[in-house]
């Protein structure tokens, strides 16, 4: 193969790896403090990108149109806004069902998913249809061979790169990330050493939905365009690749992520058969992967669950 | 004792009139059915489709002349054919409802066909364009306004090859609409010979990614990409086109002929082709009529593509149970020999199999975030060029 075109799958798979792993990365958090899977996840992506393009129309009618502040205002409020629906969603759905069977949580953010989806879908003027995201990054390219190597694309890779260094660096250098690392262990030991449990657990909640606004952005910045079923696909994957990771563990999620989105290229570049399977075989492997591996590729160590 | 009589007659009389008057002002409730995708990435034509169906509705009970009042029972088969059969059958058993205007997307409306069949329950399909809906069996019941995606196919094969370009790489969806556009169009496209194909590729209803695809196709460097799907992954994959520097014509089906594909885009829509089947609803015969009864109504959405065949179908259904009255059975023999039937879409005339015959195909480019008709277009007169043309 061309080096150049080869080249050109590395970034297309990197790039969706990236917002695999943001995903995958919330679905290990909440799995982690709670022991819950929060179905709703991908929609509140969703939910996060439509937010930051509803800044973004309300800053461009102000007559801003500096890119830099305009995109800075959108991830700022986006994530917040997320944060804060995250923290709603788990003080009054998710912690009141804390004693209820754990398929009970499962099926009511399920629910919430689709009340989200369909209240952008209603609710968003025109939301039924894809709407243009704008293209804020700046847009130089240099062409390498068949290789389109985009500034944005490396901006955003980068972005991404960070924002998981920073959350590693919350996790297990601060006193927060030690708080969040007692209770994913042991919840009532954690309340013996005076840890606020709730609290924990809403800020955790507000640091996995925050990185999913962010994954959200970033999804409309690559394609310049989103729509309201986003948040499922990306919802069912995310989730994916935190099971094949390892449930509970941040490195197999962002592991998971990648795999996946190499899946994925592979599927649609190196096989034979008609690049409409790539799906079945991506999906395939990992039920392989989960046979061979039940608990992920990182095995769960109760020290490294957060 | 005449005296007597004559009030007796004269009561008599007084209360027949009072009953025929009676029943002229309390009409017989008939039900009528619509399905269509109200939810979903393609509910904007749904919806277009649904209202267009109830102005039809509200029209006629409108008038004064009609004999039954009608009510408009509305489904959402949210463009699943597992949902589709679901709510057809659901439809098609409850006995009030008469007759229905059905489905736009075609993987929908094939799946659905048999259940009609079985419960004897007569449907004008409103916008799916599959031929094997009418095709494949020989059902009384189901008829459609709308054309097959065979002709539209045609026209399109015949505009690439006579543009003179060479190379063209197929991304359809894996419904049957999309196969089915795969199939016609390079059909088409063999029998004129001068255009191949390069590579195919197959890809979900609701992918979101399609840079590995576009990636291959770059690499076969084609002069056009066709693309037998619908508006939602349509918007992606142009945009996608875009951020990957390919620079091939983007060449579409009835299926992006929507506002919903301009807007996604904005001015990455210029240049691109679509077909559809009939004229623009603004020129055909009924077009200026049913556009100011249709704005009238402040409905929400447009009316999109389909429409004005939606309005036409459930108009159809409509003049059918006035003639023969609310009987299942009536109305599929009388639909069964329509000719030459006036409707806001033009003539109509169902062949044996239910299908109109509408030759009329209409070439779409999009000319400044419009969809105009190719032979009125700037690239039709040879001002403009779309990629690569000579």
């Amino acid at each position: 193969m061309d080096a150049g075109l080869f080249a050109q799958y590395v970034m297309n798979g990197l790039m969706l790896g990236m917002m695999y792993a943001l995903v995958a990365v919330g679905f290990t958090l909440f799995f982690g403090v709670l022991d819950i899977i929060k179905f709703s996840h991908g929609d509140v992506l969703m939910v996060g990108a439509f937010t930051a393009l509803a800044t973004y129309v309300g800053l461009h009618a102000a007559g801003m149109d500096s890119n830099w502040f305009n995109l800075v205002v959108m991830l700022v409020l986006a994530t917040l806004a997320m944060a804060l629906l995250g923290m709603v969603i788990a003080r009054y759905l998710v912690m009141p069902l804390r004693s209820a069977p754990a398929l009970n949580t499962l099926l009511i953010t399920l629910m919430l998913g689709t009340v989200l989806r369909e209240s952008v879908r209603l609710f968003y003027p025109q939301g039924a249809n894809p709407k243009p995201f704008p293209a804020l990054l700046p847009r130089s390219a240099i062409d390498i061979g068949e290789f389109n190597l985009r500034l944005d694309n490396v901006l955003m890779l980068c972005a991404g790169v960070l924002v998981i260094v920073g959350l590693q660096f919350l996790l297990n250098r601060t006193k927060l990330g030690l708080a969040i690392r007692a209770v994913a262990q042991d919840e009532e030991t954690a309340r013996i050493m005076g840890i606020n449990f709730t609290a924990v657990v809403l800020i955790t909640f507000a640091i996995g939905s925050g990185l999913a606004a962010f994954a959200g952005v970033m999804n409309g910045l690559y394609y310049n365009e989103i729509n309201f079923g986003i948040g499922l696909y990306l919802g069912v994957i995310g989730f994916s690749a935190a099971i094949i990771g390892g449930l509970g563990s941040i490195y197999g999620a962002i592991l998971g992520g990648f795999l996946f989105a190499g899946l994925q290229t592979v599927g649609t570049v190196m096989l034979p058969f008609a690049s409409a399977y790539k799906d079945v075989f991506a999906f395939a492997v990992v039920i392989a992967i989960m046979a061979w591996r039940p608990t992920g590729l990182i095995r769960e160590k109760i020290s490294e669950r957060v | 004792m005449s005296k007597t009589r004559k009030f007796t007659t004269a009561g008599i009389a007084a209360l027949i009139f009072t009953v025929a008057a009676a029943t002229a002002d309390a009409k017989d409730k008939v039900k009528v059915g619509f399905i269509g995708p109200l939810t979903g990435g393609v509910s904007v034509n749904g919806l277009g489709g649904r209202n267009s169906a109830d102005l039809a509705v509200r029209l006629r009970n409108a008038d004064p002349k009609s004999k039954y009042e009608y009510e408009l029972v509305v489904l959402d088969d949210e463009c699943k054919p597992n949902v589709a059969v679901q709510v057809a059958t659901n439809m098609a058993a409850d006995k009030d409802i008469i007759a229905g205007a059905t489905h736009y997307c075609s993987a929908t409306a094939i799946a659905t066909v048999d259940v009609y069949h079985k419960f004897g329950f007569p449907v004008i399909v409103w916008g799916a364009v599959l031929p094997d809906i009418t095709y494949r069996n020989k059902y009384d019941e189901v008829h459609r306004v709308n054309g097959t995606m065979i002709n539209q196919n045609d026209a399109n094969a015949e505009l690439i090859s006579r543009l003179g370009y060479k190379t063209v790489a197929v991304i359809h969806d894996t419904t049957d609409y999309g196969k089915g556009h795969l199939e016609y169009f390079s059909k088409a496209l063999d029998k004129i010979g001068k255009t191949k194909i390069v590579g195919t590729f197959g890809v979900t209803a609701d992918q979101q990614d399609f840079t590995s695809e576009l990636t291959k196709i770059k690499a076969l460097n084609p002069d056009v990409i066709y693309f037998g799907g619908l508006t939602p992954i349509g918007v992606r994959i142009r945009s996608q086109m875009d951020k990957l520097g390919i620079k091939a014509v983007f060449d579409g089906t009835s299926g992006i002929v929507s506002d919903a594909y301009i807007q996604g885009l904005g001015p990455l829509a210029e240049g691109t082709l679509a077909f559809r089947e009939g004229a623009p609803t603004e020129k055909l015969p009924g077009g200026k009529f049913f556009m100011e009864k249709y704005t009238a109504q402040k409905y929400d959405n447009p009316p999109e593509a389909y429409g004005a065949f939606a309005y036409a179908a459930m108009d159809m259904i409509l003049d059918t149970i006035e003639k023969v009255g609310p009987d299942r059975k009536k109305v599929i023999a009388a639909l069964g020999d329509v000719k030459d039937r006036d409707s806001i879409v033009g003539k109509i005339t169902f062949d044996d199999h239910g299908q109109n015959t509408v030759p009329v195909i209409t070439k779409y480019v999009v000319q400044d975030g419009k969809f105009v008709e190719w032979d009125e277009s700037e690239y039709g007169s040879g001002k403009r060029k779309l990629p690569g043309q000579k």
